[in-house]
């Protein structure tokens, strides 16, 4: 590979820009991972789910309390919410935050 | 962002997906220099997505997928086509795109073997490819020794559609051809099978076909079961939308308690016996009893219940070490057979698996089920339930899922449906 193709490669995915995510320093991606089902791959949806890539962490993290304590009303997010600490949406608010 | 080597390999990858240099194709030998080879058996809801996370989570790691079909139908949504609400084009796709992408190798063949000994799966197609660690995500076979007369000839006139594709097809040209005033009959599975929601998910849509098309024509659902899931959502759904329950519903089902199992098929009649009872069906569709897929038979995965016991923290065979086997082939249980369920384990097993790989200690890990399934096109209903690990097993996690409540937004989780579709798509093959 040419130094012109390496560069190339480093822009592209630089605007490709997806998380760098190893097992190992997973934090709330393990959990962020099982929501892609219904909000899309990295939460960009690409249906009329909202998608919840770079959100601000702060809304993510208080919509997911309010599902769970029933201050806001949804379809499933209710049932889902219902699932985790607030410690474990405060990680997953972070991840999906992070993604552009 | 900071360009390390991990992220660099990916930029890599990235840029000969763009440039059309695609990194497929290579051969792969399966060394453990540069993160080793992940051999993947099957590139459905299990298989695809786990492919995909592991490149995702470390590009250093090879990934080989055997499939034999270039184009996968997703069996959910399937119901879709057979009620004529979608097309069979829709609910297919390809690999190719996929492949270049991620830098994915597929290898369109049936996998025969697995040797755990010399880490080695061999093909139909006479290949043979070492793994570090091998993923089995095979889905299920039909169990055609608990029906007498049925087979896989028999299900080219008495479709099972239970593997989505050329049956999906065949029985919707059925239902299409089906006479008004006919009487369209589903004979249903005993536990565990895929999808517990899916028989009466079709049993609906088909109804909702037959209201606007052939409004003189009746479905009766055999049923080798007493209960069934999100029962008393689809019967509410059936009162509104089909009449149940009075002189004049579309739907009848006969539980296992009325004789409703199913214990033979006379094909070239569209004839389905049970214990006291004959039934001639204008179109009949059989859903036998199933286990876990083929291959993990053979490969000495499966235990006396005919699915595969594995560790619930990476997925890891307990029969036998780097294989790993998720999806419906699994033993699974609190998590149903489900696509999400299978996208959900492929996930922690892509974690798990990259983790060993670099020879770390797995995460914790956590899973999502849902299952939407749409009464009448405007009117759908789900089931979800959050999981974690618990005393080394899969747990639900006290409080949380459960069904649409009663007073549910119906439209509003038929739009949310079909946005699911979309999204789990993207997640497996986007
Ligand atoms: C009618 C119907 C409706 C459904 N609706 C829903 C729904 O709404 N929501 C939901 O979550 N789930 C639904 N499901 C369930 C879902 O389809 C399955 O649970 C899911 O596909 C399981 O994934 P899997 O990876 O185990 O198997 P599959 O997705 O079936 O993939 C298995 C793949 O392995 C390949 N394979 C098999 N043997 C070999 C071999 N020896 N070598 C190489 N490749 C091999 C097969 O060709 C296949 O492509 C539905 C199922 C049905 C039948
Ligand atoms: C079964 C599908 C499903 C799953 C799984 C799911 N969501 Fe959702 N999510 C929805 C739907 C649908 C909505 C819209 C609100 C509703 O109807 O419940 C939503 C809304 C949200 C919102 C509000 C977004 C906004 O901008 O208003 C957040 C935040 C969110 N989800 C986060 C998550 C997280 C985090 C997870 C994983 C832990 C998750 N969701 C898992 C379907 C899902």
């Amino acid at each position: 590979m040419t130094t012109r193709k390496v560069l190339a490669a480093m822009a592209i995915a630089g605007l490709a820009a997806s998380q760098p995510v190893s097992a190992a320093d997973a934090g709330g991606a393990i959990i962020a991972a099982q929501c892609n089902g219904c909000h899309g791959f990295e939460g960009a949806s690409k249906g009329v789910v909202p998608a919840l890539n770079g959100k601000p962490a702060l809304l993510l993290s208080q919509a997911m309390k309010d599902f769970k304590s029933g201050a806001r009303k949804g379809t499933i997010m209710n049932r889902i919410a219902k699932g985790y600490t607030d410690g474990e949406m405060d990680n997953v608010a972070q991840y999906y935050s992070g993604i552009k | 962002m900071t360009m390390n080597r991990r992220n660099f390999i990916k930029a890599v990858g990235a840029a000969g997906a763009a440039s059309g240099l695609s990194l497929a194709g290579h051969s792969f030998a399966g060394s453990k220099s540069g993160g080793g080879h992940v051999v993947v058996i099957g590139g459905g809801a299990g298989g695809a997505t786990c492919a995909k996370y592991i490149r995702h989570l470390d590009s250093n790691v090879k990934v080989t997928v055997v499939e034999p079909k270039t184009e996968f139908a997703t069996c959910f949504m399937s119901n879709w086509v057979i009620g004529g609400l979608k097309d069979q084009e829709w609910i297919t796709h390809g690999y190719a795109d996929w492949s270049k992408k991620h830098g994915i190798n597929v290898v369109h063949d049936t996998a025969v073997s697995i040797d755990p000994a010399t880490k080695m799966v061999k093909t139909k197609g006479g290949q043979s490819i070492k793994y570090d660690r091998c993923v089995v995500s095979p889905g299920v076979d039909l169990r055609y020794d608990t029906i007498e007369g049925y087979d896989a000839a028999a299900a080219e006139k008495v479709p099972h559609a239970w593997h989505a594709g050329p049956q999906t097809a065949l029985l919707r040209k059925q239902l299409e051809a089906m006479p008004d005033g006919g009487t369209f009959v589903i004979a249903s599975p005993p536990n565990p099978f895929r999808c517990p929601p899916g028989p009466y998910e079709r049993a609906s849509l088909v109804a909702n076909y037959f209201k606007t098309n052939k409004p003189k024509s009746k479905i009766l659902v055999l049923d080798a079961k007493d209960k069934f899931s999100k029962q008393g959502l689809f019967v509410a759904g059936w009162e509104k939308h089909y009449g149940y329950g009075t002189d004049n519903s579309m739907i009848e089902w006969r539980p296992k308690a009325s004789d409703g199992t199913a214990r033979a098929v006379k094909a070239d009649s569209r004839t389905v016996v049970t214990e006291f009872d004959e039934i001639k069906a204008d179109v009949l569709n059989v859903i036998p009893a199933q286990k876990a897929g083929h291959i993990a038979e053979v490969a000495g995965l499966t235990d006396e219940s005919g699915w595969c016991p594995v560790d619930h923290l990476t997925w890891e065979s307990k029969l036998h070490k780097d294989i790993h086997v998720i999806g419906d082939a699994a033993i699974q249980k609190p998590l149903p057979k489900s696509g999400y369920a299978a996208n959900s384990e492929a996930k922690v097993c892509a974690a798990a698996i990259v983790a060993l790989l670099n020879g770390k200690s797995p995460v914790a890990p956590s899973w999502v089920n849902t299952c939407y399934s749409l009464v009448a096109p405007t009117y759908g209903i789900s089931v979800a339930m959050v999981y974690n690990y618990v005393d080394g097993k899969v747990a639900k996690v006290k409080g949380s899922g459960g069904v649409t409540p009663k007073d549910g937004n119906f439209t509003m989780e038929a739009i949310y449906a079909e946005s699911w579709y979309k999204n789990i798509i993207d997640d497996m093959f986007g």
